[in-house]
């Protein structure tokens, strides 16, 4: 463990060259408070926003762009003593599974434990840096449909998504408002623990947020566990016997019992992405080369055709194709029957898991069916095929409620297994990911 | 059933304020088809008596003490084009 700031600066970029989790290596301003996060160096995904660093959330249209203001989950960290040592690549705004849908002029990051494989997305520069810090570190990412959770499988390491609404989004540049969540990733649950204590609630700024609730207190008892049995059938061979395994050393701690989900199962991905590319599509309409990042000539054009211009030419395919299918959701004609009907169908899906939290206090799944694939097999994959690839992580993202990937795997590539508890019972997911840790 | 063709990618393209290249429409096209062919299967899902969950968890806003606080320095400082102390758009008509 190394621990001179300028020492792992010097590491970070020494990793950066051979990795690429980095878009800046560089200290974030106002990090000089007593607390109790002193000594503790954290990376910041990019589409959250820290003063003095680019914030560009991996996208040549925002290129540029640095924030004058911390992201308030930021700023209570360093209201505690922590220090922001750099921001972390991700796909262009999140739009991605395996975090190879980087925006133009950005480099794509590499597994950390095989670097033919992806790190897995979109918060892959975050996973990848946790598996190789040698100095203590956690990760600051963010969520929306499993881009925490998958790249902390894929990559070995602790994924940590919180009770959406919990920490504070001000300063997040969003993707889908109604299930971006600010989370953490570490080497080892109790790392993550303080720091997510530290980071729910507000500072001073306007926010919607449930900053008024908090995670509910948990005693430690024998815990009542479902498998989700539909989560269990194409898993490749490597994940089904790691997860087989750890089923069965669970069944020796906890009382453990296949479940059904079936229609978060059937439903989950298409009202995923209706909903994420419908928020995404306004969202992302604010990012014209006015206000952020890269700026044209605005002399002789016409609004349309500048912002157009600007657009076209920096948005990447993954972004424009995004911002396409969810303007088509909206539009006229097309609103009800595929934005209206989605949102409706997540009711049905939030109440499919509240009945089993009536009886199960953990529900689990793999959190991947599969290993990181390798560059070229994900180059082969069609866009359909490659949003499929969320089908076990969509579910606990649409519900809102916090969920985790924890590392299971005894040898060969990295498996995660991912729990999830009811709403703010953030405290009974620490414990049982404990569990799982010890096992 | 909605049809897909190039006019329409067309036109969600020009309310996206995205110009395509010839070669992305047809991909998008393309695209789209398989996309929501996939999407087709909640055509089936009966949410005649459900409600919208437009978040998944209750939220309030909070709005903050009325209270002067320091603002940004210089909103404009990262901007190109500007003048008087104002964004400088494109014309409007």
């Amino acid at each position: 463990m190394i621990d001179d700031p300028e020492e792992i600066f010097a590491e970070c970029k020494k990793i950066n060259e051979k990795y690429n989790y980095f878009t800046e290596v560089g200290q974030g301003a106002g990090d000089s408070n007593k607390g109790m996060l002193n000594g503790l160096y954290i990376t910041v995904k990019d589409n959250i926003c820290v003063k003095a660093l680019d914030a560009t959330a991996s996208s040549k249209i925002l290129k540029g762009y640095m924030p004058e203001f911390n992201a308030t989950a930021i700023q209570r960290l360093l209201n505690q003593g922590a220090t922001v040592i750099g921001k972390t690549v991700c796909d262009e705004f999140g739009f991605g599974s395996f975090n190879t849908n980087v925006g133009l002029d950005f480099k794509i990051p590499k597994n950390p434990v095989d670097v033919t494989r992806v790190t897995g997305g979109s918060s892959g520069g975050a996973a990848g840096i946790t598996a190789l810090a040698n100095f203590r570190h956690v990760a600051i990412a963010e969520s929306t449909g499993g881009s925490i959770e998958c790249p902390a499988a894929f990559c070995g390491v602790v994924g940590f998504c919180p009770t959406y609404g919990l920490v504070s989004r001000y300063g997040l540049i969003d993707y889908a408002n109604s299930l971006d969540k600010i989370g953490i990733m570490s080497k080892k649950v109790d790392e993550m623990i303080p720091v997510f204590n530290a980071m729910i609630g507000q500072t001073i700024c306007s926010d919607s947020t449930v900053v008024d609730q908090r995670p509910k207190e948990f005693k430690p008892r024998k815990l009542k566990v479902g498998i989700i049995k539909e989560s269990l059938k194409g898993m490749d061979s490597h994940v089904e016997k790691e997860i087989t395994r750890t089923i069965n050393a669970l069944k020796k701690i906890a009382n453990v019992e296949e479940v059904n989900l079936p229609f978060t199962f059937k439903y989950g991905i298409p009202t995923y992405y209706l909903i994420a590319t419908s928020e995404a599509s306004t969202n992302l309409a604010k990012l014209c080369g006015m206000r952020y990042g890269i700026q044209g000539d605005v002399e002789q054009k016409t609004f349309n055709e500048y912002f157009t211009e600007i657009r076209s030419a920096n948005f990447g395919e993954e972004a424009k194709r995004r911002i396409m299918l969810g303007t088509f959701a909206r539009m006229s004609g097309y609103r009800d029957a595929y934005y209206i009907k989605a949102t409706k169908v997540r009711t049905l899906i939030i109440q499919e898991y509240k009945k089993l939290f009536q009886k199960y206090d953990v529900l689990i799944s793999p959190t991947m069916p599969i290993v990181a694939p390798k560059f070229e097999e994900v180059k082969k994959l069609t866009p359909i095929q490659n949003y499929m690839m969320d089908i076990l992580t969509v579910g606990p993202n649409l519900a809102g409620i916090p969920h985790a990937s924890i590392p299971i795997h005894k040898s060969g590539l990295p498996v995660g297994l991912m729990a999830m508890t009811e709403h703010l019972e953030e405290n009974k997911l620490f414990h049982f990911l404990k569990l799982v840790e010890e096992l | 059933m909605v049809e897909i063709n190039k006019e329409l990618i067309e036109k969600v393209a020009k309310l996206s304020n995205l110009k395509l290249t010839e070669e992305e429409t047809k991909k998008f096209e393309k695209d789209f088809k398989e996309i929501l062919n996939a999407f087709k299967v909640l055509d089936e899902v009966d949410v005649s008596k459900v409600e919208s969950s437009f978040r998944p968890f209750e939220e309030r806003n909070h709005l903050r003490e009325d209270i002067v606080r320091e603002s940004l320095k210089d909103p404009l400082a990262q901007i190109k084009n500007k003048e008087n102390n104002f964004f400088k758009a494109p014309r409007t008509v």
